[in-house]
Order: C-alpha cells, then structure tokens, then sequence
C-alpha cells in the first residue's frame, strides 16, 4: 500500500498565527506528528485534499485554527489530591478547553521541589491529552525559608519556579532566588499578594467587604508585592513574570516596570475580567472566592486596558480544582481557587474579542506565542517541523457551561449556566486529534 | 402587610413596612412577658433549633426563652468553630438535624453568609442570630424598638454608634435599620476600627467622639474586644477609654432627653463608665427585655411561612 | 349563581336595646357589678365592652375594669396559613381571679374564638366565673360553647356573611347578614367542607365590617 503524503488535513479554516504573521484561510497539512506545510486554497493544494481519504480531512470552514493553545498556569493537584485532579484529567480538561500545552504549578503534596516529583509529574503526562510543562517551587516545600535546588529542578525539565499560593514574603530570599534563576535563564512567576495586608482575607477589600463583614485583600496587598518584586528584578536582574494579576494598580506598576526596561511579564485570569467583588453577596458562592480576589469594575477596566496595550503579555486559567465537600461549606472555609481550563476560551472571546478589545490574533498571542517565549517552550507556533499542536475553534458559536460537561475532576466553576460565545471544536496535539467537539 | 421573607437573614433590603410590623407585633409581645403566665400557646407542635457555633449566653438565652414563651418546642446545639473543622460539614450537621423534623433554626455563627447558606440546605425557616461580622438583625431591632419606645418615633433622631465599627454585625444591622426607619446614623471609633468605605454606608463617620456626640439622641455604645490589642488595631485599652470610653462628662454635649445603649456585655470603665452605664438614661435593660419581644415577635411572623406557591 | 343580597339585622337602635338589655341581665344574675370584670375580644368585641362597662356604669353607678383581648395567639389554626395574623395588644390591667368575668365578643359563630379566649384568661388567673355575652349568635358551633348573653339569635346558612358595625370604626352601628345564595339542598355536609377549604385557603378581605 502507498504511503500516505499526509496524515491529516485541515482545510478551508482561518489560520492565525501571530509567530508567523499568519492569518487568512488556508490548508494546513500534517505529516508524523508536525505541520507538514501550510497551503493557500489553489488547484495544487485542492488536488492534495482530494487526494486524503475523508477520516483524514477537518473540515474548518468558517473556523479559526490557531496553534495549540498553552496555558501556562494551572493546579493540577497530583500528587497529592488526585481525587480532585489528576495530570491525565487535567490534561483532559485541557483538551476540551482547547489548551495542547499546560504548565502545572509546584503545590502539589510533596511539593514540586526536587528532581524526583518534577520526573514524577513528567511520566504521568507522557501519555496524557496535553504536553504538560513543570514549574518548580522557589522554595524548599514552599515554606518561603531556603531555596530549592533549582539547578536540579530546570536539569530535570522545570521550565520556571514559583511558590504559587503564597508571595515569596520574604525579600532576601526572593532577591536570591532571582539571582539564582537567572544562571539558569528561567522566569521566577510571581503569586505577588503581600501575607501581611491579605492575612485572612477572603475577598477583594472594598465596600462589598464592608458590608458583608468580610475581612478584605486589599488591591494595595499587590500592589506592594509586584513593586517590591519589580526593584530586586531591577536591582539584581533575573526574569519576573507577574502571575494572575487582579489590580489596576499591579497593571500600572508593571507599564511603568516595562517601560524602565525591566525584564517583567505578566499574565491575566478571565476572573479576574469577568467577575466583580459584589457578586459575592448575592449567593456567598465559594467558587467566587479566589486569590488574589475577584476585584471591581474599575480593575477590569484596567486590565483590559493593559491587555490592550501589552502590559499584560499573557492569559491564563490559574486552574485551582477543589473537592466539592470542600467548596459547600461558609465562605470563608473554603479553599480559594476556581476551575478554568474549559472556560477560558468562552469567555475571552465573549469579554475581549467579542467586545471589541483584542482581535483573535491579540488574543492568540497571549495565549501561544507569548507564554512560549517567556518560558522557552518548543510549541505555540504552526511554523513547518513544529509539533502539530492545533486548536480549532468555532468562533460564534454560542454555548451554555455545563457542570456535567466539565472533564476536570472538580466542579468549582462560578461560570456554570453562563452563556458564552466561542467553542472549541478540535484540539490535536502531535498530530493526534484529542478533542472534538460533539 | 406582611414580611416578604421567610428568612430573616439580615435587615438590608427590609423595608420600613415590615421593621414596622416586627416592631408593632413585638409590642403586643412585650405585654405578654409582664403577665403572671408569660407563655402563650402559638407555636405549639414547632420545633426550633438553636445553632450556637460561637459562644454567646445572652442572645442564646434571649431566643430560648422566646422560644419557650411561644410554647415551641426548642433544642439548643453548641458547638466550638475548632471541633467543627476537624468533624463534620455544617451542611451535614444541618441536613442530619433537619432529618429530626425542625420547622425553624436560629443560627449564630462566625462565618458570613452562613445564614443564607443554611437557606440553600435546608427547608426551614432561618432567622440569622449573629454572622461573622456580617449581620445581627434581632439586635437591630430591639434598639430600634427600644428607641421608638422611649420616644415614640424613630424617624428623625440621631443615633450615633460607637466602638469597633469594622467587626460589629451589630453596627450593621443597626446602621441598615436606622437608614431604612429614617434615623441620621453617625459611626464613631478608631479609623483602625472602621472598615474600608464606611461612608458608602450613608453615615457620618468620625474618629473624635465628642465630634460625634454633639447634638445626637441615642448613643449605642458598641462593646470593645480587648484582644484587638494584639492584632495591632489598638495600642492599648487606656488609651482607647482615653479617647473613645463614654463618661458622664461628656453626655453634655448630648440632646436633652438623650439615651444610653449597649449591647452588652459591658466592659465597664472601657468603652463606659459605670456612672453612665448606670444612669436614668441607660436603657440597657430594658433593652434585655425588650429582645425577648422582637424575637418572639420574628419567630411568630416567620412560623408556618412557606416557600409561596405560585 | 344568584347575587348575593344584602339584609339588615339590627338597626343602631336595635344595638343599643340589645346592649341595655345585656347590661340588665349581667346585673341581675351577678346581684350588682361589685365582682365584675369585662373582657373585650379584639377589636369589635372590645367595643361592646366598653359599651356594656358604660351601661352598667349608667344603670349602677359603678366603673367596671374594662379589658381588651386579642387572641390570634391562641387560635387553633395559626399553622395552617402563610402569613401570620397581625397581633394586637392585650389589655388586661386588673386582677381577674375570683371575679365575675364577664367575655365580651361581636358575633358567636364556630365558638373557637371563645375556646382561645377562655384559654387565655386562664392564662391571667382564676376568675370565679366566665360567662359570655355576644350581639349576634349566628348558630354552627363546632364546639361545646354556648352564650349567657345574646343580643340576638339569627339562623345563617354557614356561607352566610354577618357583618357587625358599630360606630367606633364604622359609619354606623347595624348588623347586615350578606346570603349566600345558596339554596337549601347546597347545605349538605360535603359541599360545606369544600366551602369552608376553600375558605381557608384564601381568606377573603375583611371590609367594612368584621365577617365572622
Ligand atoms: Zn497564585
Ligand atoms: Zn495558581
């Protein structure tokens, strides 16, 4: 029998990719696993697709295809908690949310601190529905008291550190972990929220906080975090990347960082432009507690601002599964963080694109090329021999967030009966079709 | 005119019409505490949990009695916030209970938005006895009735609230109350003590306490939890009676016919003085009485009220 | 269905003779009005008291203590409605124990009114009597009760609506009945528990005059 030329073809779909300054209707032909060539539509490039037998053919007419998307900040929870996610539903989650690649923060129990769990983690996902990357803890079992061996840790495949959760509080040892980084060319991600002005806090501090009696996180909590951040970076050097960023004021320290020349970057969570603190009393639901906190429409505004004009190089989940016994509970027992992976894509078309704020090829950037490049990730582009990592996605379509239709373990979604525009309709990884739509 | 809730989680968002009607309906509550049998039989074959998850003598005692002179049938459950988090889920304590057939739950708790959250779980009536410091609604509303029983009239007067504005549900639920019944509300304490945007309440806010006394009729002094000293929101508690304690001396800058409010349990010689504690123009006992009467009144409004079919 | 038609009973004078006629009565079984204490059901059966307390005071010369009663906390069916009746104040400001108490209401109808009254006085003390005296007796006792004092008997069918009006918070004093129009054979048993359900259910709004 002859060879097949091609393995797969995707044909007739909008490809975007910002790496190549991509956009317009073409065929994208896959060959082992990589992109074999893209082709504009003429009698050539036809011919090849009559040529493939139709199991072989994605239709993506009227679709967007667009390199896998990279979410690079995600809870995986394994080890540890594998009965609210595992790395392979995870992984699955992410297929379903049109992510080929996700970066799991180091939280887990044991932490992610050592080589050990970093080659744990990594063999669990060789077989998994999405390329999982490693970030490693700054700090031995994230105690925010002695560094781990980072050395060890980037060697076994950790492509960055944090001590997600928490804010390295203390500044000597953020200062040397900086400088011990950047032997190893690898950002630092930042949960940037002062433990001393957020202590107890369980949501945004404002007048909804008052009102409800709640202890507040004040905005100035991050503020201070990511300023104080950005001077050791300045001072020593080294990469900082912001995770999660919630504040107006975050926004406006990190324009003024980049415009200095620091080497800062930093990413949004679609909570954090979609929800507003003074949803919280209308139903006291635990999904909406998170941190750093869901914050005001003045901070959305900002954000989205920052979006616009490249503060904020990145959009990511933040991802944080949590058992539903331990989300039923008073508001403030419960565990902060909100499932993402299979709403991001809905709701940053239906609150960014559909609003008018980014084009698909902004919003693409932030979630490909960008996070590729901070993190020195080989994927994130359809440039040809790159993996065939794609999603396709069906732009208007609009669609209602299920809990049932949610592949994560966890259902801590505040987004459940939302209306959103925008669905994932294929994701491939390697060539090999994870996901599809219905 | 009726309640419109079959819940009273909080008094944001009551109206005018139904505090009028709890406050109408408690007096002729009050009268049945000043007979010789002081127990009617309306709630006869109800039963009403109380759900203590923090300590507190007074409101519990308060609601119980109520309770018991309505001829409910009344169970108390105690339980410490630190032996919660180790065994069961509030939802699985609440579901077990409400499997022993209750009808209505007081709930004190130190969580917000516990009262709600008991909403979603069970089916009974749930009348919030205290929220983290979210709400305190019976409170409220026994100063308000106390107050409209001295002078006959809520709209109008000046109430100033004084202490630990930041943790105090009571302050809220008074502050909603007043709003709603037409007081000028002005809140006094440490601005260490006074939460992030307290103005947004509608009130005036003031850091100097004879600023704050100067022309006001009621003064509801609110009581000072002494370990605020270690979490750094006060420097220490002479310093505090310096400059917030409520002495004799100070009442002059009050309207005449003013009156003294606590909520008790008083700190004597911190936030008051005994003098003023004790003076012809305290009402803090008859505050003590007159919660029985609001609670009875709540719990004989809210009884029997069902999800409305439509 | 017919229209519903519209009699009247008793006139203001015919009020006023029964309540002199009552008043007389009381005296006369009680040997003067030194033991007498009257007890007004809230808010038309007060009325009368006080008219009574007047009348005596007139024929005797004696102020009789005066009490007012609202017993919707002592009703037997205060769990079966939604919303809970609107409570009045109870003023009772005298001793009643080994008095002559004389209970004081509009219309007897059903005599539960009366069972939670006579509960709640007992809940005040021990009088050493407790005798009623209505204006009208509409007839259809579910319990065991029965008037000392009426100021008039009327047969009713139990779908029958009597009004008592008096010039405290009405324009005048009369008694009206509004008929059903119902005719005789309506009456059976069964067809009156459905009425009365359904009654229940949705209380009409009272106006113009107390229905009972
Ligand atoms: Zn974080
Ligand atoms: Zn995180």
């Amino acid at each position: 029998m002859k060879k097949q030329a091609y393995d797969l073809v995707i044909k007739d779909g909008r490809v975007i990719d910002p790496a190549l300054g991509f956009g317009h209707v073409a065929h994208l032909f896959i060959k082992d696993g990589k992109i074999a060539k893209i082709e504009n539509d003429n009698i050539s490039s036809r011919k090849k697709i009559d040529f493939m037998p139709d199991e072989n053919v994605i239709d993506a007419a009227g679709k967007i295809v667009m390199p896998g998307l990279i979410d690079m900040h995600v809870h995986l929870r394994e080890p540890g908690r594998e009965d609210e996610e595992t790395i392979v539903s995870g992984c699955q989650a992410a297929a379903a949310g049109g992510f080929t690649t996700v970066c799991c923060m180091p939280n887990t129990d044991p932490a992610i601190d050592n080589q050990e769990t970093v080659k744990f983690v990594l063999s669990r996902a060789e077989m998994a529905d999405a390329r999982v990357y490693v970030v490693g803890a700054v700090s031995k079992m994230l105690k925010g008291e002695e560094l781990s061996e980072i050395g060890d840790l980037v060697k076994a495949g950790a492509v960055a550190i944090s001590d997600d959760g928490g804010y390295v509080q203390n500044p000597q040892l953020m200062r040397n972990a900086l400088e011990y980084a950047s032997m190893f060319n690898i950002p630092i991600i930042s949960h940037a929220e002062d433990d001393f002005l957020c202590k107890d806090g369980v949501m945004n501090e404002s007048f909804q906080s008052t009102r409800l009696g709640m202890k507040g996180r004040p905005a100035v909590g991050e503020v201070i975090a990511v300023l104080r951040d950005i001077k050791l970076c300045e001072l020593v050097g080294g990469r900082l990347h912001i995770a999660h960023v919630s504040t107006a004021g975050a926004v406006e320290a990190i324009r003024m960082a980049k415009a200095d020349g620091v080497d800062v970057t930093a990413e949004v969570c679609p909570q954090h432009f979609c929800l507003t603190d003074d949803m919280i009393g209308e139903k006291f639901d635990t999904n909406l507690r998170v941190n750093p906190p869901i914050r005001t429409k003045a901070d959305i505004d900002a954000i989205i601002k920052g979006l616009v004009d490249g503060t904020i190089d990145c959009i990511a989940s933040d991802h944080a599964p949590h058992a539903e016994e331990e989300k039923d509970v008073e508001f403030d027992q419960a565990p902060p963080g909100m499932i993402g992976l299979q709403t991001t894509v809905g709701l940053v078309k239906t609150y960014l694109i559909d609003k008018g704020y980014l084009s698909w090829a902004d919003a693409i950037r932030k979630m490909t090329r960008n996070p590729a490049r901070i993190l020195n990730l080989p994927v994130g582009t359809l440039k040809v021999d790159s993996p065939a990592d794609i999603t396709i996605i069906d732009s208007d379509k609009k669609w209602t967030v299920k809990k049932t239709d949610f592949r994560s373990k966890s259902k801590n979604s505040p987004f459940v009966g939302w209306k959103l525009s925008g669905k994932v309709s294929h994701t491939i990884l390697g060539g090999r079709v994870v996901y599809s739509d219905k | 005119m009726k309640l419109q809730s079959r819940h009273l989680l909080g008094l944001e968002g009551v109206s005018a019409d139904e505090i009028s009607l709890i406050l109408d309906t408690a007096v002729s509550f009050r009268e049945i505490i000043e007979r010789p049998i002081k127990k009617v039989p309306t709630l006869r074959g109800i039963t009403v949990l109380n759900l203590f998850y923090e300590p507190s003598t007074r409101t519990k005692i308060s609601f119980e009695l109520a309770e018991k002179r309505l001829s409910a049938d009344t169970i108390t459950f105690t339980k410490a916030m630190s032996s919660v988090k180790k065994g069961e889920t509030l939802k699985d304590t609440v579901r077990n209970i409400e499997a022993m057939k209750i009808n209505m739950v007081v709930v004190r708790h130190g969580s917000s938005g516990v009262p709600y959250f008991l909403t979603q779980c069970m089916d009974s009536n749930i009348i919030n006895a205290g929220d983290g410091s979210h709400e305190h609604p019976t409170q409220a509303l026994l100063d308000m009735f106390t107050i409209r029983q001295k002078y006959g009239k809520l709209k109008g007067l000046r109430v100033v609230l004084i202490g630990d504005v930041k943790h105090s549900r009571v302050v809220r639920s008074n502050i909603w109350g007043l709003k709603t019944m037409g007081c000028s509300v002005a809140v006094c304490g440490p601005s260490t003590l006074q939460p992030y945007e307290v103005e947004k309440f509608g009130v005036d806010v003031y850091t100097d306490l004879d600023e704050a006394l100067d022309g006001a009729d009621v003064v509801n002094i609110m009581r000072i939890q002494l370990e605020r000293q270690q979490s750094g929101f006060l420097a220490t508690q002479r310093e505090y009676t310096n400059l917030f304690g409520v002495t004799a001396e100070r009442l002059k800058l009050l309207n005449k016919n003013f009156t003294i409010m606590h909520p008790g349990p008083m700190n004597r010689g911190v936030e008051i003085t005994p003098e003023v504690a004790d003076g012809k123009s305290s009402v803090v006992l008859e505050q003590v009485t007159n919660g029985q009467a609001v609670r009875m009144a709540v719990l004989y409004l809210l009884s029997g009220k069902r999800e409305e079919e439509e | 269905m017919p229209k519903d038609k519209i009699e009247t009973v008793l006139d203001k004078k015919g009020i006023n003779r029964a309540i002199t006629r009552i008043s007389h009565e009381i005296l006369e079984r009680n040997n003067g009005a030194e033991s007498l204490v009257i007890i007004g059901i809230l808010t038309r059966g007060a009325d009368i008291a006080k008219r009574i307390a007047s009348k005596i005071k007139e024929i005797e010369g004696v102020d009789i203590p005066v009490g007012l009663m609202d017993i919707n906390l002592y009703r037997d069916d205060v769990h079966q409605k939604l919303d809970q009746p609107i409570i009045q104040r109870t003023e009772i400001h005298f001793d009643v124990v080994d008095r002559n108490l004389i209970l004081v209401d509009d219309v007897l109808y059903t005599g539960r009114t009366i069972r939670a009254a006579l509960d709640q006085i007992v809940d005040f003390g021990r009088p050493r009597s407790i005798q009623l005296a209505v204006i009208i007796d509409r007839g259809h006792r579910e319990l065991p009760i029965r008037p000392d004092y009426v100021g008039k008997n009327i047969p009713t069918s139990k779908d029958d609506r009597v009004m008592v009006k008096l010039s405290e918070r009405d324009e005048d004093d009369s008694v009206l009945i509004e008929k059903s129009g119902l005719k005789a054979d309506d009456t059976t048993p069964a067809k009156i528990k459905d009425k009365v359900k359904k009654t229940k259910a949705k209380p009409k709004k009272r106006k113009g005059g107390k229905t009972k």
